[in-house]
């Protein structure tokens, strides 16, 4: 099948093109991974090899701002994931279990609207909100942000291995005597837990690298990792900036790869 | 009532959608089975035959109509609270619980102990020679096990009525053709009532104590495969159950349940009615293939009442020959011989013959 005419790498081209996307995708990326262990002050020449910068993110001046401002991240991006993947795996049960009512079609694109909207819309949307219900900007506001736009990036991995699960299973666990209760708890949720799995890892990691929502709603005084990061860099780049943005590419690909693989189990268990 | 039916669905109608794009899957459907019974819902797919069953499970809600088990009115039970077992099509064993636990769910779920149900649920893992798969996963099954332990996990709570839903259509034919016998040993040895859906005649004919032929949510006909098969009491079931000629015909006199009919030619036939029928009237009249003989014609034989044609036709089956005859009017007809005889065969095709009809194998059906 792979000699077939058709075989897209046959086209003219293929192969220069796809080196142009890659490397338009990842230089920068290596770039700024080889950089983070260079000796030199300097982000452009290179210096020798160090792992000073990694000593200066844990040990250096910025030192508390970043620890700060990574315990801030984590702690949201794992509350608001939960929330999220609760509210998506209701979401995801009503809509594909549930009878056709008036306005489905309508609640799938409310559920996966922020996807589509422009990022800032819906950052000074979510800030004009706070200001006039009166919430105070700081932590507590992130949270509830973040919670909402994660909403989605949960529930597509949940919906797309629910509507993989035969509803027979369900029927099965009621027709033995079983709750509606025991029937979700023993029979719907295992076979749907690689779905929420990745839906919570998919949500998590998209909390923690937000950036524009979180520096709209954000107080005075409160960072998490990305703004800390961007106030960092607004007085001149450092190569520690380099070593912390390696080590979140690190936790990125960590938690994508996890993702990624746990649907994949999944699938194979179906 | 002393004798109460296991089951009695009465009037029952089902109703998808609303006016005026709604869609009446049932109309009607009346049936009552009797306990320990065998009782089969057979109909081509989109009969309503699945509708029926998974509303007696409890699956669908009854737009109208009342469905009693044991004389005790079910149709507003959710199907947890129902007495009730499904063996469903695609098995929906549980991919991530052992076989045992499978087995003993439903045991489980009533509130019996770990221990009691594990060991009911293991003698009945047993009973379909399954014993020593107990710590398996449904998924290292094949398919005739995953259907032998669907079995199991079903009727391990003891039902009061066990519902299959066309269980056997996932087996290839060898196995299908052993689990029959089982199905229906099992059946007779727990003496519990068995409600099976299929779309399969001979599944239906070889396991049923009664059946009832169903078509377009509507009822055909209740009875035994005996019945069903010599009896048809319309077109639909005499065409769907077996192989029939089915010939127009027009009534020219009725005495009793005999009534005397002009076919084709102007050839006279003795029937057998259906239903109640005036004379003048016209009619269809149902023949059994295996219950037309055929004979050379020869100018003596060619009476009134003899059809005559043209053999155009050999078809060897084993077992027997399918014969099709080109009657004189047009008329096309197939008749049957059993091989062991082998009295057909001196025709050649193309040879003209006369056909011979079984006394009361012709069935005048009125619908």
């Amino acid at each position: 099948m792979a000699n077939t005419t058709t075989d897209v790498r046959r086209y003219p081209g293929f192969l220069a093109f796809t080196i142009l996307c890659l490397v338009l995708l990842y230089t920068p990326m290596i770039i700024v991974t080889i950089y983070s262990f260079n000796d030199s002050p300097s982000i452009t020449k290179w210096g020798g090899f160090s792992w000073r910068w990694y000593q200066d993110v844990f040990f250096g001046i910025e030192a508390a701002k970043f620890k700060t401002a990574a315990w801030n991240s984590l702690s949201i991006a794992t509350m608001a994931g939960i929330s999220a993947t609760v509210i998506a795996t209701s979401a995801a049960i009503g809509m594909i279990r549930g009878n056709s009512f008036k306005g489905k079609s309508l609640s799938f694109g409310l559920i996966n609207l922020p996807l589509m909207v422009p990022e800032i819309v819906s950052a000074v949307a979510t800030l004009i909100f706070f200001s006039a219900i009166g919430i105070t900007r700081g932590y507590f506001s992130i949270l509830i942000a973040h919670m909402v736009f994660c909403i989605p990036f949960a529930y597509l991995p949940i919906a797309a291995r629910l509507e993989g699960i035969e509803k027979s299973y369900e029927e099965a666990a009621i027709d033995l005597y079983a709750t509606r209760w025991k029937a979700f708890t023993k029979v719907l949720m295992p076979l749907l837990a690689p779905g929420i799995i990745s839906g919570f890892l998919l949500a998590f990691i998209i909390s923690l690298d937000d950036f524009i929502i979180t520096n709209f709603v954000k107080g005075a005084g409160v960072e998490t990792l990305p703004t800390a990061i961007f106030g960092s860099v607004k007085q001149g780049i450092k190569p520690n900036i380099m070593a912390l943005s390696t080590l979140m590419l690190l936790v990125s690909v960590f938690f994508v790869s996890l993702s990624y693989y746990v649907s994949k189990l999944g699938e194979r268990s179906r | 009532m002393a004798n109460t039916s296991a089951l009695e669905v009465r009037n029952a109608v089902k109703v998808y959608g609303v006016k005026p794009n709604d869609v009446i899957a049932l109309n009607d459907v009346s049936i009552s089975v009797e306990n320990n019974e065998f009782f089969t819902l057979l109909g081509p797919s989109g009969c309503g035959k699945t509708t029926l069953l998974r509303m007696i499970a409890g699956f669908e809600t009854i737009t109208q109509g009342s469905i009693r088990l044991f004389g005790e009115n079910i149709e507003n039970l959710p199907a947890n609270k129902r007495p009730v077992n499904t063996v469903f099509q695609q098995y929906a064993l549980f991919p991530h619980m052992t076989v045992l636990q499978n087995a003993a769910f439903g045991l489980t779920m009533l509130g019996k102990s770990d221990k009691e149900a594990n060991s009911v649920a293991g003698r009945m893992l047993e009973m379909v020679q399954l014993g020593g798969f107990a710590d398996r996963k449904p998924g290292q099954l094949s398919g005739g096990q995953q259907q032998r332990v669907a079995l199991a996990r079903a009727l391990a709570p003891s039902p009061k009525l066990l519902l299959l839903d066309e269980p056997l259509s996932a087996l290839d034919l060898k196995l299908r053709h052993s689990m029959r016998v089982e199905l229906k040993q099992i059946q007779e040895e727990m003496g519990i009532t068995f409600i099976f859906v299929t779309h399969d005649q001979e599944e239906a004919l070889t396991m049923s104590d009664r059946m009832a032929v169903m078509s377009n949510g509507e009822l055909q006909q209740i009875g035994t495969g005996k019945e069903i098969y010599e009896q048809p009491g319309n077109r639909f079931v005499a065409d769907f159950i077996g192989e029939t000629n089915l010939l127009s015909a027009t009534v020219e006199s009725v005495k009793g349940s005999h009534a005397t009919c002009v076919i084709g030619n102007n050839t006279r036939l003795e029937c057998v009615v259906s239903d109640a029928i005036e004379a003048g009237s016209s009619a269809h009249i149902s023949i059994r293939p295996e219950r037309i003989s055929l004979a050379k014609s020869t100018v003596s034989s060619a009476g009134q009442d003899t059809l005559t044609g043209v053999v155009s036709r050999y078809v060897y089956l084993g077992t027997d020959t399918q014969c099709k005859l080109l009657l004189d009017d047009g008329t096309k007809i197939n008749c049957r011989v059993q091989n062991a005889h082998g009295s057909t065969t001196d025709l050649a095709v193309g040879e003209r013959a006369s056909i011979h009809i079984d006394q009361g194998a012709a069935r005048l059906l009125v619908n």
